[in-house]
């Protein structure tokens, strides 16, 4: 029976390593030293996303994000991306459902020009008119080329039927249509009420002291105040689903259809979404995908790819099987991962499954948190759920002490075989 | 300043030909492993397109030892992470695993170099998962047209062909051709051990010659490769599929990367299109400062551009990608990124420009430097079309580059005469319609 390697738990970010600080504005600072290498990552996110847009305003949260290294009251959109590049630095923002989120790295010598960029891009943003047009543009022409997408288009039609009445229904990047209409006044706008340093957390990971990273961030950032910033609208009830539906979005000129089909999961803050996690592992991730590659690549010979994904997050994110199939074997591809996620919530998994899945999740820690963007994922992490500082050096034993009736409970709440939403994208004759 | 590239590289050489490239690295409980292999679609013919890539799948189908699915099992119980890719001129299989499992990883590898089964109904099954691959790529627009470029770039040399192969090949391919593929290439005298983290040297150099040592000598067949002839005269194409968006891909024949035209084009396409990554994972930087990305992309003309240089045996192509805005055409776009072409080949490059390009790939070098999967990805990659010295003296080379060899590297390349363009034109039906 195979065991947990042992594991230097201490290795791990913890208490010992994690500074963690809060400015008097309500900036969050976590930062972690690791000089193995002559990097260093920052990284964040602050509560403004779709929630805090209208739909007629689709797209809106993500724009702005964009729009902020345009140009600011100082810095043209040249200037920025000069400062950064010729340095071979990298800083981008962007948005979805529930966060805007920033990343930039940079060798560690320029972590003092990557912070003054950020802190200068978040506060005094201007939005160019000439700049917006051309950023409306391109975004236009990337949501042509997601409507074109089979996986995007199946996620699209999924979604529309897994949340009726809630704002998981709608993409984060909006529509043509709704960016289309967007102007600077939106993006002022969205600005003026959204960004600001409540709720903005920031993580410095690299070849640079705690104490250095700490007193940089507080130098660029702790004079930041939006008195203006409004809360995040809290998320709606679910409608839940009264039977299965599923909705073909028909594409032309497709060699392979993509289906995405499953429920609305467990939130991260959910004390069943380890179990659930640990039991997705096993229907349709682990190692080749897990049950349903087994069955769908591996038995049958019928896709490339066919796995399970638990979106978790703040809200009721997906638990959703996606898979890419000729489209002949549609409905088969449907019937065998629906026939799998039957079994799932009947059945508990073997003792050994479980046993894999653990182990798994155990031993890959150490290759998630080898890098300084994986450190920082993690703190984020820890940050955003109200993890514990020492979240990671005990994730070992919470991953043990889950048991099989753990995961057949979590399967069994979130996943239900009778009432699912099927989106399915692709050239064949319509129908639903 | 810490050097990305620190710490001694151990090089050996197995009698039955296996080469070794070992380093250690303690920052993390980690060994990661690749397997390198010197086939690749290169090594193909029309009939076979797309074998290589067949049997690197066929190598998760099981051998004696590890049954199919137990394999996967193996290494996945312990929270290993492991892959396999083919490209053009290589396939390699890899691991990144805990520390204490690293004889596991290479248990596998020296497994199945020997003894995969390639079970007459694996192959079957697998056959549909390939083409299902393929069909994959067609969905992209963007796979459509580079097939296409390719195709016409490549009238002699194999590099022709896409590597996942065409589909008249993928329906036909037989068992016995596969297997045949899979014994003339995977023998010790075609690989590339690289194995990097956190273990001690000498028990490394033990565990690896106790299980590769003993695999049977031989030497993979020599390639009888056609040299592709000097093009003479500019070839474009059009493709035609379905959406709203327009691409252009302009191909130059471009130096293999042992020619010392390599790395001036390397700081042409820096400057043109921005700084490429050398790295699996680590990522890169974006290039939003470069000259194509200025004349095209803030010219309102397109929404995205991309330059693509790969390091191969043979020469292939300097490739530049563009989106073009719904709005405008592609010959806009296209007479645009001309002119940009002709500034670069009349105007003198700026030293400041060529600096920018050299501490980009240091930044990049870097960032690659952080994770130990990606270290190891080094060890063996540049082995595969010319040797780890090609890559340890990366930095330095490109610091040696003037201007006048910047000049001179565009001078000669950046011809219409030596390029293909290839034009996606959307024939609509771009917005879904919904069948509720």
């Amino acid at each position: 029976m195979p065991t947990s390697p042992p594991l230097e738990v201490r290795s791990f970010p913890g208490p010992e390593t994690i500074h963690r600080s809060i400015l008097d504005n309500g900036v969050v600072l976590l930062a972690r030293e690791n000089f193995s290498s002559p990097s260093v990552v920052l990284t964040g996110y602050l509560e403004a996303g779709a929630l805090d847009e209208s739909p007629e305003q689709g797209g809106l949260a993500d724009l702005t994000a964009s729009a902020l290294m345009r140009g600011t009251h100082s810095r043209t959109f040249t200037q920025i991306y000069e400062s950064i590049e010729s340095i071979g630095a990298s800083l981008s923002l962007g948005s979805g459902t529930h966060f805007l989120s920033f990343r930039g790295r940079a060798l560690a010598e320029d972590l003092e020009l990557l912070l003054s960029l950020l802190a200068d891009v978040l506060q005094h943003p201007v939005f160019p008119r000439e700049q917006v047009e051309r950023l409306v543009a391109e975004k236009i022409t990337g949501l042509g080329l997601r409507d074109q997408d089979t996986a995007s288009v199946a996620q699209m039609a999924f979604d529309e039927l897994a949340y009726p009445d809630h704002p998981y229904r709608l993409p984060s990047d909006g529509t043509r249509e709704s960016v289309a209409r967007l102007m600077p006044a939106d993006l002022q706008a969205f600005h003026r009420r959204k960004i600001g340093p409540t709720g903005c957390v920031i993580a410095v990971v690299g070849a640079v002291p705690s104490a250095a990273a700490a007193e940089v961030v507080a130098r660029h950032l702790g004079d930041w105040r939006n008195p203006s910033q409004e809360h995040q609208p809290a998320l709606p009830e679910l409608v839940p689903l009264q039977g299965t539906v599923r909705r073909d979005v028909p594409l032309a000129g497709k060699s392979q259809c993509d289906i995405l089909l499953g429920c609305p999961g467990p939130s991260r803050f959910d004390p069943a979404y380890i179990a659930a996690s640990l039991g997705n592992n096993i229907l349709g991730s682990i190692g080749m995908m897990g049950r349903i590659g087994d069955v769908v690549r591996e038995q049958a010979g019928l896709a490339y790819y066919a796995s399970s994904s638990l979106g978790g997050g703040p809200g009721p994110g997906a638990w959703e099987v996606g898979a890419g199939v000729a489209p002949p074997n549609v409905d088969r591809v449907i019937e065998l991962i629906s026939r799998e996620i039957r079994r799932f919530v009947t059945k508990p998994v073997t003792p050994q499954e479980l046993r894999d899945s653990q182990t798994n999740y155990i031993g890959r820690l150490p290759l998630q948190l080898e890098t300084n963007d994986g450190v920082a994922g993690a703190l984020l992490n820890i940050e955003r759920y109200d993890l514990s500082l020492d979240f990671y050096q005990r994730y070992p034993d919470i991953v043990r002490a889950i048991r099989r009736d753990d995961l057949l409970a979590a399967a069994r709440r979130f996943l239900d075989p009778e009432r699912l939403a099927i989106g399915v994208s692709g050239t064949f004759g319509s129908r639903e | 300043m810490i050097s990305p590239l620190a710490g001694p590289v151990t090089r050996r050489r197995l009698r039955n030909g296996l080469e070794l490239r070992l380093k250690e690295i303690h920052t993390a409980p980690l060994v990661s492993i690749w397997l390198w292999y010197r086939v690749g679609s290169r090594n193909e013919r029309p009939g076979i397109t797309g074998i290589s890539h067949w049997v690197e799948h066929m190598q998760f189908k099981g051998t004696p030892q590890y049954p199919a699915g137990e394999l996967d099992r193996a290494i996945s119980r312990f929270g290993g992470y492991w892959n396999a890719h083919t490209g053009i001129d290589w396939t390699v299989y890899e691991h990144t695993l805990p520390a204490d499992r690293a004889e596991l990883g290479l248990q596998v590898e020296a497994d199945r170099m020997l003894h995969s089964l390639f079970a007459p109904r694996e192959v079957e099954r697998e056959r549909t998962v390939i083409i299902s691959e393929r069909e994959m790529h067609e969905n992209d627009p963007a796979f459509r047209l580079s097939e296409e470029v390719r195709a016409a770039a490549f009238r002699v040399h194999p590099y022709h062909h896409e590597v996942v192969g065409d589909l008249a090949d993928l329906q036909t391919i037989t068992r016995q051709d596969l297997y045949q593929h899979y014994r003339e290439h995977y023998l010790p005298a075609g690989a590339v051990l690289a194995v990097a983290g956190d273990f001690r040297m000498p028990a490394m150099l033990q565990t690896i010659r106790r299980l590769f040592g003993g695999l049977p000598s031989g030497r993979p067949p020599v390639p009888r490769l056609r040299t592709e002839p000097d093009q003479r005269g500019e070839r474009r194409l059009v493709v035609e599929g379905p959406g709203e968006t327009a691409f252009v891909e302009i191909a130059y024949h471009a130096p293999e990367a042992l020619s010392p035209d390599f790395l001036p084009l390397a700081v042409v396409d820096s400057v043109l299109a921005g700084a490429a990554s050398l790295n699996m994972y680590g990522g890169g930087i974006s290039n939003k400062t470069s000259r194509l990305y200025q004349a095209l992309v803030e010219g309102g003309l397109a929404a995205a551009v991309g330059g693509d240089l790969l390091a191969t045996i043979d020469p292939f192509l300097y490739s530049i990608w563009i989106t073009v805005r719904p709005d405008r055409t592609p010959e806009e776009a296209l007479e645009a990124f001309d002119r940009e072409v002709e500034r670069l080949r009349r105007e003198p490059i700026r030293a400041d420009e060529v600096a920018k390009a050299i501490k980009q790939a240091r930044a990049l070098f870097a960032y690659g430097s952080e994770s130990i999967t990606n270290q190891a990805f080094w060890l063996g990659f540049s082995e595969m079309f010319a040797d780890y010295t090609w890559f340890e003296s990366y930095l330095d080379r490109l610091a040696q580059v003037r201007v006048a060899d910047v000049e001179a590297a565009a001078q000669k390349y950046l011809v219409p005469s030596n390029r293909v363009i290839g034009i996606y034109r959307p024939t609509g039906n771009g917005k879904p319609q919904h069948a509720d």
